[in-house]
């Protein structure tokens, strides 16, 4: 599921996509070139499916070691300024699982906390999730090449500064419905 | 001569000639025989008294095998009794009956003719023993195959010594008399006889029995403890006296019972194998051997009679090269029969092809039963010692002539590859089959090669088909469906050939990807320049993570180990990136030592940095709790 979106991805220009898994296997994560990774974008993406309401542990390993002190955050810790920050993730359950009266008693970007709390003290900007629900049915249900196009749509709007990111910073959600945050004409 | 200047003389000889004929590649044992030649017949510096020196330095055969011995462990003499019994056998009869078979030809009389046979289907133990050794070719199957005929021949040896008596009893008449001019040759079994002589055979045989049983139950219970005492008493020169002692003793118990001191000491060393004293024995008695059987090899080359010799060459050499042919050929069939195969069967055949030092033990009993004339024993004695003389050419013959052909170029015909798949692993040892069990289980059709035929068949018994054949030669791998695999894995073990190959496959195959297994940092280098795609040395994963290991055992957190040793690789990595144009620009120069020298204190710097407190360590970068002081937070 998250590799076709990986390869939708890969094909934005403008895009730079990285598979950890790939480049580090052995989680040997090189931190130096992770970070002038980080200061040559403005927009950071984690795309990964939700793993026990979190990132698959190499993402975690990642953050624990390129989010430095002085770096990231921290009196001296200025790089990611001003940065935009998004998880496009997917999810095994269905949308009603993430609500107060579902089975998670908690919405997505609650259960997402520690990501935009990390993006707060980095000075980057936590855009509300892009998200596929219940991704083991997607396929079936013909509702990937819709996500595929919208991630599509959201990805070169990002590159184009194309999107609304004050609207999308105060969204719960951002679904395959992206007309609301997508800017038309000029960046403004 | 007095007993020092006779030692000066035969060590001066060994001293100057062995390191001469070991730096021409002929091995100490014909070093000296040449100097032994040279102090007898040539200078005529040492006299007949050679002959009484050959008798005391026969106890180098003795101690020998009770090295051998003691590298033997009773269960792996049991797993080698097809061998012994087998191939050993039939080696001993069947010789024996050729050669009693050319004596009665040659018109000796049957008894004669037995007894020569017995005597000259033995061969040299000190000789091949000491050349397989020295050589490395202890653990090849030509190698195990002749010390199992080694090993029966000696064992041989006793029944012969019985033997040889009752076959005077027809001759004897006439032979008696001039028994004792030949007993002089002084054998140990000859006088053993003697004393067990005046018993009735049943009895002599339960002594033997008993006496052996003796060794087998003294050696278990009673040695065990000695050794412990006197190796407590930490007087290293006590412990090598006991152990000479030992040696010592048991060659005269044997003697005085009539059997082969060798094979008492033989026991006595299978019996110790498993003790705990195994290597200090090893290492007291190995000089002593090593000296005595040098001595050997030097009286054999002093007691050459040239004027025998000289007075009829053709006839000596004749029946010396005669002798040597005959072995040579009965051998070569036993060996086939055996299923030794290629280089292996030379070995087996061309080392075993003289007559051995057994011989002039035998020769003596012989004469002193009156068995053979005088005459003949004077001439055999002559030419067994030449097949001894020859025995290191022919090892040459081997090591020059034979070998290097059997591994280009064997009697096999490489297997018809007649199957296909993306990757073709050249070379299946150790490396290469990790590298292929990794992919096979993995689901890829891979085409293994390799030019050992055991390793083919070996591999074939557990189920990985492997062809046979020489990766080495194009249209091989070509057969093996190189022009169509995406990668090749070459994995051969032999440094220079494995560059020649992976040079061969990336200029005839340039969309072939190349995955090689090299030696050392060089090789990787040598590898990449011939297009390799990628080099592995073939011992630094296993040594690092050894090493990881051994951190752990001296007390680091099995984490931070893994974290040094993934540092100690990523230095090393690049330390091999770093230097690669300092190499490829001038090989070992002064600029690849300086900048070696450079790269080593980096990485002794960067490991010692993490060794202190210093939580902020410079390559180890892990979490880190924002500091203290940091106001923001």
């Amino acid at each position: 599921m998250n590799y076709p979106l990986f390869e939708t991805a890969q094909a934005v220009q403008g895009v730079t996509a990285v598979d950890l898994y790939a480049e580090y296997p052995d989680f040997d994560i090189d931190v130096d070139r992770e970070q002038a990774r980080l200061v040559a974008h403005d927009v950071i993406i984690f795309q990964h499916p939700l793993y026990w309401y979190s990132a698959p542990a190499i993402m975690k390993e990642w953050q624990d070691l390129v989010l430095e002190h002085g770096f990231a955050y921290g009196l001296h810790g200025h790089s990611l300024d001003g940065k935009t920050f998004l998880n496009a993730i997917s999810t095994g359950a269905k949308p009603n699982a993430y609500s107060t009266d579902g089975m998670n008693h908690l919405d997505l970007r609650s259960l997402l906390a520690p990501f935009e709390k990390t993006a707060d003290l980095c000075g980057m900007r936590y855009l509300a999730p892009f998200v596929m629900f219940g991704a083991g049915r997607a396929v079936q249900d013909n509702r990937l090449d819709v996500h595929r196009n919208a991630y599509d749509d959201l990805l070169k709007a990002l590159v184009a500064d194309r999107f609304d990111l004050q609207k999308a910073a105060k969204a719960a959600l951002l679904s395959d419905v992206l007309d609301d945050f997508i800017l038309k004409g000029e960046a403004g | 001569m007095g007993l020092l200047s006779d030692a000066f003389v035969y060590l001066c000889a060994a001293v100057i000639a062995v390191p001469l004929a070991n730096r021409l590649g002929l091995g100490s044992v014909l070093g000296y025989l040449i100097a032994g030649v040279v102090i007898g017949p040539v200078l005529g510096v040492v006299g007949s008294e050679t002959t009484e020196v050959q008798h005391f330095a026969e106890f180098g055969v003795v101690m020998m095998l009770f090295l051998v011995g003691l590298e033997l462990k009773p269960a792996m003499l049991w797993k080698m009794r097809q061998q012994l019994i087998g191939l050993g056998g039939l080696q001993v009869v069947g010789t024996t009956a050729v050669f009693a078979g050319i004596g009665l030809a040659a018109g000796l009389t049957w008894q004669s003719a037995v007894a020569l046979g017995m005597i000259l289907a033995l061969s040299s133990t000190a000789i091949v023993l000491q050349t397989l050794n020295e050589k490395g070719w202890m653990k090849t199957q030509g190698g195990q195959n002749s010390f199992s005929v080694l090993l029966t021949q000696d064992i041989a040896v006793i029944p012969m010594l019985a033997i040889l008596p009752l076959l005077a009893g027809a001759h004897g008449a006439s032979g008696g008399s001039e028994a004792h001019a030949g007993g002089e040759h002084g054998d140990a079994a000859a006088h053993g006889g003697e004393a067990l002589a005046a018993l009735p055979g049943w009895a002599q045989a339960l002594i033997i029995l008993a006496v052996i049983a003796a060794i087998i139950f003294a050696g278990r219970h009673l040695l065990r403890p000695v050794f412990r005492f006197i190796a407590e008493a930490h007087l290293r020169e006590i412990f090598t006296a006991t152990a000479l002692l030992l040696v010592i003793g048991i060659a005269l118990l044997m003697d005085f019972v009539g059997l082969s001191p060798a094979l008492g000491t033989f026991l006595a060393g299978v019996v110790l194998s498993d003790s705990d004293y195994r290597h200090e024995l090893e290492s007291d008695i190995e000089p002593f051997k090593g000296l005595l059987l040098g001595l050997f090899f030097l009286t054999v080359g002093a007691g050459i009679d040239f004027d025998l010799l000289f007075g009829a060459p053709v006839t000596i050499f004749g029946l010396a090269i005669g002798l040597i042919a005959v072995k040579f050929g009965l051998l070569f069939a036993l060996g086939t029969v055996f299923r030794l195969r290629g280089a292996d069967r030379w070995l087996f055949a061309l080392g075993l092809a003289q007559a051995g030092e057994f011989a002039f033990v035998l020769f003596g009993s012989a004469s002193g039963a009156g068995v053979l004339e005088q005459t003949l024993l004077q001439t055999m004695t002559l030419v067994v010692a030449i097949t001894m003389l020859l025995t290191p050419a022919l090892f040459i013959f081997y090591e020059k002539v034979v070998a290097p052909r059997a591994v280009s170029k064997s009697e096999r015909e490489p297997d018809v590859i007649d199957s296909r798949g993306r990757v073709v692993v050249a070379g299946m040892g150790r490396f290469g089959q990790i590298v292929s069990r990794l992919l096979l289980t993995s689901g890829y059709d891979v085409v293994i090669l390799d030019h050992d035929p055991q390793t083919v068949e070996n591999l074939g018994r557990i189920g990985m088909r492997t062809f046979y054949g020489d990766a080495t030669r194009p249209d091989l791998l070509h057969g093996a469906g190189l022009g169509e695999a995406d990668l090749f894995v070459a994995a051969i073990d032999d440094r220079d050939k494995q560059t020649m190959v992976v040079e061969h496959v990336a200029k005839t195959y340039p969309k072939v990807r190349i995955l090689a297994r090299a030696r050392d940092r060089h090789h990787v280098y040598e590898l990449e320049m011939a297009g390799a795609h990628r080099a592995e040395r073939e011992l630094f994963e296993g040594a690092l993570a050894l090493g990881r290991r051994a951190l752990i055992e001296l007390g680091s957190h099995p984490f931070r180990a893994r974290t040094r040793a993934k540092n100690f690789r990523n230095h090393d990595r690049e330390m091999l990136e770093g230097l690669r144009e300092n190499y490829n620009d001038g090989g070992v120069d002064k600029s690849y030592i300086d900048a070696m020298r450079a790269h080593s204190e980096t990485l002794y710097e960067i490991m010692r940095a993490e060794q202190g407190d210093d939580r902020h360590e410079r390559t180890e970068r892990g979490w880190n709790p924002p500091p203290k002081g940091d106001a923001t937070l």
